[in-house]
């Protein structure tokens, strides 16, 4: 019978149908960080468990981390704390983990892929809800609570409920300054952020054949915003060329094997599917978000939305327009910006950075904006330097920073003051996400963030380019 | 927390929580996550909503020492973290109510033995309105017949059915389950390309 690449997978990794009729999944790859892992592992010494496959957990250092000055001990003693607890679980258990010394070190699911240690037709489990990230690569990805770590750590087994699978197909070309941020937002704007409860989102047609590895891994990121605790994409070659010759990735002999592997874990042709959405790539427009959370964004050139426009909505609306300070019907460009953050792990890669760039070259900050370049990982930042991205950032008025999850969430000193409005590329507006209980947060794409931050006010970039 | 304690019957008062989305940056904030355990988490929950509401009802005293959590749509959107059903806990309660929950927020509850039922939404209504009108109506709520009664009033309750087994079985903190059967987890790593080397 034809099976879809999550039919497959699952199979493959059951160890059991559990008596509540879960699924007992084997998990092949567990990434950790200093937030969600520690109270895990204190779980485990009070059981006097232990961590059964070490070798299948890597451990970074991320969401805590300053990203200007990195020097130990932390000036924040709880995050001097967190780091520590880490450093001293991983030694203890025989984990690897790439720590602020290692030219390794980044955003969770920044550097599982570009380690290669992501890989297509592997479950992946991380405390982390942005997990599904790494079904860019066709593995089943997704994010776990600090109990469901400890069970992988003691057991490298979750038990878990199957899930339906959505396809959504993107149809057409994208128009120039339209990027994978704007299609996921699209998504999520049609289906809502409770769309996708109950499915993992399956993206696929010709617009998404033709994404880079970083467009898919910005799609997949975002599933999660829709409610899909699972996104994927069927893996092709852009997936093999993506992962040969990185660490982790198989190499050789190995490799050819494991394409051809890889290969045959993608969804069959006639597989069925539960749902079948399909979207028009060439209409998108540029997207902002208005409100507070990700479902609600527009297209840069539509007013802003009020509440008799939605059938069910209106109230959410309503708590989102006060919370703005914004009006129905008005533009959202021309939006005045305080903060431009380029960054986080939906666009925190390189060809991210090199859009944003590509917008800021040879142009200046405006005057009354505060912004900042934060690469998802400590191999994102060497290469944006050995191709000069860090000058053109710097010379337009950017800040260049370390990497880690930064002004994301407030974690680290990055945040923002007051009602500040932020220029974000991140993936959440919920309030007080950015560290201020009234701050506010538009989400678009990099370019669009670079733009904001030039013009000062929400601009539609195509007309930068 | 053992591995074998089932949970059926939650009783006592209800707080309840008005409106849809309601994320979990929102019942704890990030910058509480900063422990590295779990037990202070109770006196932060919903600590900004708290401060910028009027009237919260995290903040009304008529609520204080509540067990039962009133709420609407996909309650617990977000982030995953387990910070925030366990600061709901810490804080007291033993049980939520609801429209309906985000998938990781009620794997997350269920894992730490906190059930989380669905309701139509005119029943979560007549909830809500009733300990709005009376807060020290007493509630209790059954897991093993999937009610909740308040005031004389009797409403259906609806579990997933796995969320209601490892509730009633006392099953939900799976670690022992998971274990239990290791040489199947050998077995199945063993025959998976990527963790032989292809
Ligand atoms: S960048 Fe943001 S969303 Fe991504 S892992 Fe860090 S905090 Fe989470």
């Amino acid at each position: 019978m034809p099976r879809t690449l999550l039919q497959k997978v699952w199979d493959l990794h059951t160890v059991r149908r559990l008596p509540s009729g879960q699924t007992q999944l084997f998990i092949g790859l567990h990434l950790i960080h200093e937030v969600t892992s520690p109270q895990a592992f204190d779980m485990l010494r009070r059981r006097g468990v232990g961590v059964a496959f070490p070798e299948r957990t890597y451990g970074t250092v991320d969401h805590i981390i300053p990203t200007l000055d990195q020097s130990r001990p932390f000036a924040d003693g709880l995050a001097e704390q967190m780091m520590a607890a880490l450093e001293r679980n991983c030694d203890e258990f025989g984990i690897r983990v790439a720590g602020l010394d290692s030219d390794r070190q980044g955003i969770v699911h920044v550097i599982g892929p570009e380690l290669g240690l992501t890989q297509p037709g592997m479950t992946i489990a991380c405390g982390d809800s942005h997990t599904s990230t790494h079904g860019a690569f066709g593995a089943v990805a997704f994010g776990i609570g600090t109990s469901q770590v400890r069970d992988v750590l003691a057991s490298q087994c979750l038990a878990i409920a199957p899930l339906k699978v959505r396809h959504i197909s993107v149809s057409g070309e994208l128009g120039p300054g339209v990027y994978a941020k704007d299609v996921i937002l699209e998504i999520i704007a049609r289906l809502g952020v409770r769309g996708g409860v109950g499915y993992a989102y399956e993206y696929g047609g010709e617009a998404v054949e033709r994404m880079t590895m970083d467009e898919r891994m910005t799609m997949c990121n975002m599933s999660i915003e829709g409610g899909a605790r699972i996104g994927y994409v069927n893996p092709d070659e852009t997936t093999f060329a993506y992962l040969e010759g990185r660490p982790h990735a198989p190499g050789g002999d190995a490799f050819v094997r494991a394409k051809e592997w890889w290969r045959s874990m993608a969804s069959d042709a006639d597989a069925a599917y539960d749902d079948v959405v399909e979207i028009d790539g060439g209409a998108i427009e540029p997207r902002v978000t208005w409100g507070i959370n990700p479902g609600q964004s527009i297209g840069v050139s539509q007013p802003i939305p009020d509440k008799a426009s939605a059938a069910t909505d209106g109230e959410a609306i309503g708590e989102a327009l006060d919370f703005m300070g914004f009006t129905a019907g008005s533009p959202l460009a021309g939006t005045r910006v305080d903060v431009a953050f380029v960054g986080s792990c939906t666009n925190g890669r390189l060809s991210d950075l090199r859009e944003a760039a590509r917008v800021a070259r040879g142009s200046s900050v405006a005057s009354h904006v505060r912004a900042l370049v934060v690469p998802g990982s400590t191999q994102v930042r060497q290469a944006a330097e050995a191709e000069g991205l860090d000058e053109v950032f710097l010379q337009a008025g950017f800040e260049w920073r370390g990497a880690g999850c930064s002004m994301c969430l407030a974690m680290n000193p990055d945040r923002l003051n007051g009602r500040e409005v932020c220029a974000s590329s991140s993936n959440r507006n919920f309030k007080g996400r950015q560290g201020s209980p009234t701050g506010r947060t538009l989400l678009m794409s990099p370019a669009m963030v670079a733009a904001a931050a030039i013009s000062g006010e929400v601009t539609d970039v195509r007309t930068m380019l | 927390m053992s591995g074998v304690t089932p949970i059926d019957r939650i009783k006592g008062t209800a707080v309840p929580l008005r409106g849809d989305n309601i994320d979990t940056d929102r019942i704890i904030p990030a910058r509480f996550l900063k422990e590295i355990s779990f037990s202070g988490l109770g006196a932060h929950v919903f600590a900004d909503d708290r401060r910028s509401m009027p009237g919260h009802p995290f903040a009304n005293a008529d609520f204080a020492g509540a067990s039962i959590l009133l709420v609407n749509e996909n309650f617990g959107s977000g982030s995953s973290r387990e910070h925030a059903p366990q600061a709901l806990m810490r804080w007291g309660i033993g049980a939520c109510v609801g429209q309906s929950f985000s998938e990781i927020f009620l794997a997350n509850s269920t894992t730490i033995g906190l059930p989380c039922a669905t309701a139509a939404a005119a029943d979560i209504e007549a909830l809500m309105a009733i300990t709005e009108h009376a807060p020290t109506t007493p509630m209790a709520l059954s897991v093993r017949t999937r009610t909740i009664t308040a005031g004389g009033r009797t409403v259906a309750l609806h579990f997933p059915a796995a969320v209601r087994d490892s509730l009633l079985t006392g099953q939900w903190d799976a670690t022992g389950l998971l274990l239990s059967e290791f040489e199947d987890v050998q077995r199945i790593a063993s025959r998976l390309p990527y963790v032989t080397g292809f």
